[in-house]
């Protein structure tokens, strides 16, 4: 029930009473005391009378003396009264004022009201926990992808930068403690229109206790889960957390890619960037001694990859020792201990310690010993940008970003992880020859991905002429022209999913069923493209078939009783 | 003892009580009712509706329900009681019964309320 409103009523209970209780003693008083009219016969106030007379004086607006003259008797009486109620008034008026600038009963409004509209939501959403920088970049990108979310953080500031950002709808958003599950649950975990949760506190705790209560509260959403400790990634893990994103070894993976395949590396660079920007290519890291400033969490994942690779690596860290390791005790920031870790024979230097000031006096030192360095540094910041981007790193590593590019990345194209999996198990030959075919179709742009399902909603004329007319559709067909049958649209087939068997890079001739999953990847133009042609069935049967069927009710029962004659 | 119970109680009965001395009498003969009894019976039930603001259990919501329906019964009898008295003319037998029936749904109410109050009594068994 509405509680606001009963916290009101409970609270301005005695107001109330207060003031019937003047009214009631105003009026007794009127009734009875007589007045005289210019007769000299006494009369008598009705009840009605005596209300009237105190509804009009309690509230300060003063008629006069209605109905007739009063008796010196009356005025004395009204003179007692009017202090009375006016007293009674201010009190009450006090109170109700008092209840308004009450910060619990301010709580409760906005949480009811959030409540309220996260209710009404009737759209799809996604419920993100944590509006800091990686929050707000998700947000942003989701808001580009005309998707609605609500935010929940701790901080009340953060949920009032929500309403700054001006994102196209209107986003509910309340500060309140995501580790809650009440809290959730107001948030709309359990509503149907709920999507999926992302839980991107900068709390691991918080975010794994998000997750459980996503997995129990409303199983089979999507949880997608930031994880900055290893172990709370395998707790999430454990019990089914469908994304675990870790910054730093997602970025430790991508940078293995980028020294042992680079034909893979520019695959996934081409994938997960922005679809229509252009396609710069990330510079590939050389082989030989890397020195790394900070062995951190960052550090320790670095580390453990050019390990992997076999290169030669030395650590700076103010940490005491590491027995077993090629180790410089200090900051990077000065040149002495970089000298000490080789920086003049080193071909690539990491800058990954958790203070940005650091990291980039780590690099400039770096660089002015070694010009011909390969940096990697880290921007813990979303404001340090314009410092970073002014030093102009080979690569740049911004947790928040990373986890956010994944999150889009995973939002718009489920299918997508499950491509890079695949991928990665290829070799590396068949990844540059896909990037090179993926860099014909849109020369020196990023392409667009997205995942088509063959059912009802997504693609009903191909859903329709697969179930009712049992016709062969082939992937091809889905890649043909809506305007010109016989012209190819440019886009790329990227997988197939049928009953959780994916294939990689299906063939234009394979038959497709319903309820299939297909990840393209093509240009923005062909996606709309191929969009009227799934949800058409006109324009389906033209590119099918070849013929133009005629649209309307009246021309297709012609159209059928022309046949039948024939026949 | 419960100061908080006492006038909770209080207010509840005295609205019954008042509200039947104002119903007790011949329907129709505006003598046997009283303007102040009536009066009374309003604002002590008005009171008792108050009182009974803010109790989110299921029995506080049907004692809130009653009280509102006694108020609204009360004051429909005085609005009719001040059309009547002001047309000019007394107030006929016809009018009177009609003021005193809608008193007596009042009482209704309220005797509900009332029942309410003692089987939540007797359910404390304290």
């Amino acid at each position: 029930m509405n509680s606001a409103l009963f916290l009101a009523l409970r609270r301005l209970r005695f107001p109330i009473i207060l003031l019937i209780a003047v009214y009631t003693i105003g009026m007794i008083g009127l009734v009875m005391i007589p007045g005289v009219d210019e007769n000299g016969t006494p009369w008598h106030m009705s009840f009605f009378d005596a209300f009237y007379f105190m509804s009009y004086t309690a509230s300060t607006i003063g008629f006069g003396e209605i109905p007739r003259p009063f008796s010196y008797a009356q005025r004395l009486w009204v003179t007692f009264i009017i202090y009375l109620s006016v007293i009674g008034w201010a009190y009450a008026i006090a109170r109700v004022l008092g209840l308004l600038q009450d910060r619990g009963f301010q709580h409760t409004l906005v949480q009811q009201r959030f409540g309220r509209e996260v209710r009404r939501l009737r759209e799809p959403f996604y419920l993100v926990c944590g509006f800091g920088e990686t929050g707000m970049l998700v947000c942003r990108a989701l808001d580009r992808m005309n998707v609605r979310f609500v935010v929940i953080d701790l901080r009340e500031d953060r949920v009032a930068e929500v309403d700054l950002q001006e994102f196209q709808t209107d986003t509910p958003a309340f500060a309140a403690d995501a580790r809650f599950p009440a809290n959730l649950a107001l948030a709309g975990l359990e509503h149907p229109a709920c999507k999926g949760v992302l839980a991107l506190t900068s709390d691991d705790s918080a975010n794994l206790a998000v997750a459980m209560a996503g997995k129990l509260l409303h199983p089979g959403v999507p949880i997608i889960c930031r994880a900055m400790n290893k172990s709370v990634a395998d707790n999430m893990a454990s019990f089914g957390t469908d994304h675990i994103i870790n910054p730093f070894e997602t970025f430790a993976d991508y940078l293995s890619l980028a020294i042992n395949s680079p034909g893979k590396h520019r695959l996934v660079d081409l994938l997960v960037g922005e679809p229509g920007q252009r396609f710069r290519p990330a510079p590939l890291p050389p082989r030989g001694h890397w020195v790394v400033s900070g062995y951190g969490r960052f550090g320790r994942e670095v580390v453990a990859c050019l390990d992997r690779e076999g290169l030669d690596v030395s650590i700076i860290d103010p940490a005491p020792a590491l027995p077993g390791r090629r180790y410089v005790s200090g900051m990077g920031t000065e040149p002495e201990p970089l000298r000490q870790a080789g920086i003049e024979q080193a071909v690539g230097i990491v800058a990954g310690t958790d203070n940005d000031v650091n990291n980039l006096s780590i690099a400039v030192t770096a660089r002015q010993l070694n010009p011909r360095l390969f940096v990697i540094v880290r921007q813990n910041l979303q404001a340090n940008r314009a410092l970073f981007d002014a030093y102009d790193a080979q690569l740049n590593m911004v947790p928040s970003q990373l986890i956010a590019d994944r999150c889009v990345a995973l939002l718009g194209t489920p299918l997508l992880a499950r491509f890079l999996m695949l991928a990665r198990a290829q070799n590396d030959g068949w990844a540059e020859d896909l990037a090179g075919r993926l860099e014909a179709l849109l020369p020196g742009r990023v392409p667009a991905l997205w995942d088509v399902r063959l059912d009802l909603d997504e693609a009903p004329a191909v859903y329709r002429a697969l179930t009712d007319r049992d016709s062969e559709v082939r992937v091809g067909t889905l890649l043909r022209d809506p305007a010109a049958r016989a012209e190819p649209l440019n886009a790329l087939p990227l997988m197939l999913s049928r009953a959780r068997e994916p294939q990689l890079l299906p063939a234009r001739e394979l038959r497709v069923r319903a309820g299939d999953r297909l990840l393209f990847a093509g240009s923005v133009a062909a996606r709309s493209a191929q969009r009227t042609l799934l949800q058409n069935v006109n324009v389906f049967d033209y590119v099918h078939r070849g013929r133009e069927i005629p649209g309307g009710w009246i021309w297709e029962t012609i159209t059928r009783q022309r046949k039948a004659r024939r026949s | 003892m419960n100061l908080e119970k006492v006038v909770f109680g209080f207010f509840i009965l005295l609205a019954a009580t008042l509200n039947f001395g104002f119903v007790w009498g011949d329907i129709d003969d505006p003598a046997h009712h009283d303007a102040y009894e009536l009066f009374c019976a309003l604002v002590v039930s008005l009171i008792a509706t108050v009182l009974k603001f803010g109790d989110r259990t299921q029995i506080g919501a049907v004692h809130l329900a009653t009280s509102l329906v006694a108020d609204l019964q009360l004051i429909a009898a005085a609005v009719v009681w001040v059309s009547a008295a002001n047309s000019g003319v007394p107030v006929s037998p016809e009018q009177t019964a009609n003021i005193v029936s809608l008193a007596a749904g009042a009482l209704l109410a309220n005797l509900v309320s009332v029942t309410l109050l003692v089987v939540e009594t007797v359910m404390l068994r304290r």
